[in-house]
């Protein structure tokens, strides 16, 4: 529960000083998206930047998943759906979501990990290796290489490499969930996304997957779907806000919480509606 | 008081297993003090018929397995291929027809297959063959390797269509394609469910009667060539059975010490089956 | 990522597209090969038998002279046969089933039965067949007769029946059921007055596959004796004359289309064999109208029942 920031009390114990805007990653431009007849999300507009951590946050329903699920075209797997807009991705301007684009494309340069944690049945190397043979690596020593820096990337490698060829269903949820992240690094993907990645762990395993989040957004940007407030706010430097399928606010994640612009991203951080 | 009703109505499969239990334990029992065991297992020749009886299970065994063998050899590729394509790749509507005419093919009787491996499918394989004989095991196992399809086909798919979204989105968001995904995740993922459904193929075409002994002929031979014909345990029993059975002969023991034989091999398999797809069940 | 890369990556994933196309199309092949077995057997015997159906055909007994042969003992054997089959294996695998959804305890005895069916599912046809021989022919004296042949096929297809009936009942929700307890109704009541009517298009649909088995069933009735040759008709069930219904019919000798067929087959002479693809045109229409009437029901039932 998040108490009611006061004006001149910090949050987060981090320097608040303004940054001139960074490079983008990605531009979404009036997107909207339509699950067959229902508007799920109304014109969004909003800005990824590069090597940064974007929260997406807002109460069931809104549309953030289905926000995060555009960028790697995901609902391209089921019937019905619709793009109507662009995600432009930078430096080679490509629009994610223009039906000439290759979804398998987009998906190779922009990696997910899950809310529930998916390993394939399979050993915890070949999870991680998945993503490198889909690619066409084939070499062992190659493989090798990459599999333990993505492990080590993921903060598993120490727990796991005594045992890399065992099954992946042996490890716990949280080892599980670093996995994934592992399995989702190994490709060196452009942008990573989370899909509300510690809301099926213990406090425990939620704090190292978020300690995980700051280092990696030094080299990977990261945008990230959660419904607690308080990560979003540890961990993110930029964050919307969205109700009901509209992006109501984006911002600077302190100046967000601190001293948010609209009223109804206070209503909503301030636990007046859930 | 009716409960009772009822629960004696449950009991009698129970009974049912018994029966068929005892009868063949005790007629096979009266067939083992003419018979030695050893002989049994070992004779290389069938013919409890002749003045000369010799009462080896190898002919009948090499028959049911060379005919199983050409059946699940066409059963197993082919039913594996179409679970796989009707649960990952077929539009909903291809497999809403496709379901039930699987179902169709499995419930033809297998007179009739016999009648078309015989009259059909072995003139057909003489064009080819030329030295083919008019029974052979060959034309017997192909079309019960096609009986045989829905039953491994079906029971596969649903294995796969177990599998949860979940796995199956991680495997798109790493950038695979329908094809990489069906099998280097799903059919792993569905691994003991499509055990399973081999071995309910595997069971039934060993104990499948009709189409081998109308098409492979019912002379016990003990070979392990499909071009040649042969006669399975089925077989066996269904041409003494057409003769005329005194009741308490060594020839009437001959088809329980048979059937008995051929009851422990469908009952490893069912066992083995039914373990794997309890596996497959809780898994998810 | 830069532009050499990322053509390197459209190649590699046009490559592997194909492969979906690939296996697609290896799948529609699998699937052809089912379908053009079946159309070509079906046909192969339209073309053969078609010519022989006729009212003498239906109206005849087997005779040594093919021309003049029908299959009369044969339909009426099926006939009787599957009344008695009927009689046996659903009111028993109705009555188990419900017992074991709505009664059985979860303890070993359950365990037990619910081993048991399922094994019993398993076992070739051609045990039953044996079973058959050692039990109801000779240790109860039925002797080769229409009634141990219904028996026989009723302990076979009494496993469908159970399963059809247990899977009816438990897609019934159990908020019905509570509903009928809580207005004081025993568990015979519910089950008399609740389940049973809403499960009852479940268990048909379990029934007539069953059937659609027996019907063609070979080797357990040659097992215990049905004979090849008969040309003669059992004692009708009911007459116009007293005692008006008659029971003499189940202790009768009998033969069965699938018998009839094998019979026809097995003869050298090709005369034989187009009547063979007579009856066996029967038989398959009679199997696949019953499959495909249980697979409407199936689909009926499924788009019907909203609860």
């Amino acid at each position: 529960m998040v108490s009611t920031p006061r004006p001149g009390r910090t949050l987060v114990a981090r320097a608040s000083t303004p940054e001139p805007e960074p490079a983008r990653k990605a531009t979404v431009g009036n997107l909207n998206f339509y699950y067959g007849e229902y508007h799920a999300l109304k014109n969004i507009t909003m800005p990824i930047y590069e090597r940064r951590v974007t929260a997406l946050i807002g109460p069931s329903g809104c549309g953030k998943s289905t926000l995060l699920r555009c960028f790697n075209r995901m609902h391209d797997l089921y019937p019905g759906n619709r793009y109507d807009g662009r995600i432009v991705f930078y430096p080679d301007d490509t629009n994610l979501l223009s039906p000439e684009v290759d979804p398998i494309e987009v998906r190779m340069r922009v990696s997910m990990v899950f809310q529930k944690p998916n390993p394939f049945p399979k050993s915890i190397y070949e999870n991680v290796a998945y993503g490198l043979r889909v690619r066409g690596v084939k070499r062992r020593p190659a493989l090798d290489e990459k599999v333990e820096e993505a492990l080590r990337g993921a903060a598993l490698w120490e727990e796991v490499k005594a045992r890399l060829h065992e099954s992946a269903f042996n490890l716990s949820g949280g080892q599980q969930q670093r996995l994934c992240i592992a399995r989702a690094l190994a490709t060196e993907p452009e942008m990573l996304l989370f899909d509300e990645p510690t809301s099926a762990l213990d406090p425990i395993a939620t704090a190292s997957i978020e300690e995980l989040i700051a280092r990696l957004k030094e080299r990977i940007t990261i945008f990230i779907v959660t419904h607690n407030m308080q990560q979003a706010a540890r961990v993110s430097d930029y964050t919307a806000y969205m109700y009901l399928g509209e992006l109501i606010e984006f911002g600077v994640t302190d100046d967000l919480f601190l001293n948010p612009a609209n009223k109804q991203t206070e209503d909503y951080i301030t636990g007046r509606f859930g | 008081m009716i409960e009772t009703l009822l629960f004696c109505a449950a009991l009698v499969s129970v009974a049912v297993t018994t029966g068929i239990v005892v009868i063949l334990v005790k007629e096979s029992l009266a067939f083992f003090e003419h018979v030695p065991l050893s002989q049994f297992l070992t004779d290389t020749q069938w013919t409890p018929l002749f003045s000369d009886a010799h009462y080896g299970i190898l002919p009948l065994l090499s028959g049911t397995l060379v005919s199983s063998a050409v059946a699940l050899a066409v059963a197993i590729p082919l039913g594996t291929i179409i679970a796989i394509y009707l649960s990952e790749f077929a539009p909903h509507a291809l497999r809403e027809i496709a379901k039930p005419f699987l179902e169709l093919l499995g419930g033809v009787p297998t007179i009739v297959y016999g009648y078309f491996a015989l009259l059909f499918v072995t003139p057909l394989l003489q064009a080819l063959f030329p030295q083919l004989p008019g029974f052979n095991l060959l034309s017997a196992g192909l079309v019960m390797g096609i009986m045989i399809i829905p039953y491994v086909s079906s029971v596969s798919e649903d294995a796969m269509r177990a599998v949860p979204m979940s796995l199956r989105e991680g495997s798109y968001a790493m950038g695979a394609t329908r094809f990489q995904t069906a099998l280097a995740v799903v059919t792993p993922a569905a691994f003991s469910g499509i055990a399973a459904a081999y071995i309910l193929g595997i069971s039934r075409a060993v104990g499948e009667t009709m189409i081998v002994a109308v098409a492979a002929g019912m002379q016990p031979n003990f070979t392990w060539n499909p071009l040649e014909p042969a006669a399975t345990i089925t077989a066996y029993i269904v041409q003494v059975a057409l003769g005329d059975l005194p009741h308490g002969s060594v020839a009437y023991q001959t088809i329980f010490a048979a059937g008995l034989t051929l009851a422990l091999v469908t009952l490893f398999f069912n066992v083995l089956g039914h373990l794997l797809r309890k596996r497959f069940r809780q898994a998810y | 990522m830069d532009e050499l890369r990322l053509r390197e990556l459209r190649a590699l994933i046009t490559a592997r597209k194909r492969w979906n196309v690939v296996f697609s199309a290896l799948g529609v092949v699998a699937l052809m090969v089912g379908i053009l077995t079946f159309t070509t057997l079906f046909v192969d015997m339209l073309i053969d038998g078609l010519p022989r159906l006729s009212r003498d055909f239906f109206t005849a007994f087997p005779s040594r002279r093919p021309a003049d042969a029908g299959i009369l003992s044969a339909w009426v054997g099926s006939t009787l046969v599957m009344l008695v089959t009927a009689a046996f294996a659903v009111p028993l695998g109705v009555a188990a089933g419900v017992y074991l959804e709505e009664y059985a305890p979860r303890n070993w005895m359950t365990d037990l039965i619910e081993i048991n069916v399922a094994n019993l599912a398993g076992v070739p046809s051609i045990v039953y067949g044996l079973l058959a021989l050692g039990l109801f022919v000779y240790q109860f004296g039925l002797g080769q007769s229409i009634l141990a042949a219904g028996l026989t096929l009723g302990l076979l297809v009494l496993p469908v029946v159970i399963v059809a009936t247990r899977e009816a009942i438990r897609s019934i929700p159990g908020a019905i059921r509570e509903g009928a307890y809580a207005l004081g109704a025993t568990p015979w009541q519910t089950t008399a007055h609740h389940i049973l009517p809403y499960s009852l298009a479940g268990i048909l649909t379990g029934v007539i596959i069953g059937m659609a088995r027996a019907i063609g069933e070979t080797a357990p009735l040659i097992t215990i004796g049905a004979l090849t040759f008969i040309a003669f008709l059992p004692t009708p069930p009911v007459s116009l004359d007293p005692p008006f219904l008659s029971f003499d019919w189940l202790m009768s000798p009998f033969t069965v289309m699938p018998i009839q067929m094998f019979n026809w087959t097995s003869r050298p002479e090709a005369a034989f064999h187009h009547n063979a693809a007579a009856a066996g045109l029967v038989l398959v229409v009679m199997t696949l109208s019953m499959n495909a009437l249980a697979i409407y029901l199936r689909y009926l039932l499924r788009r019907r029942i909203r609860w």
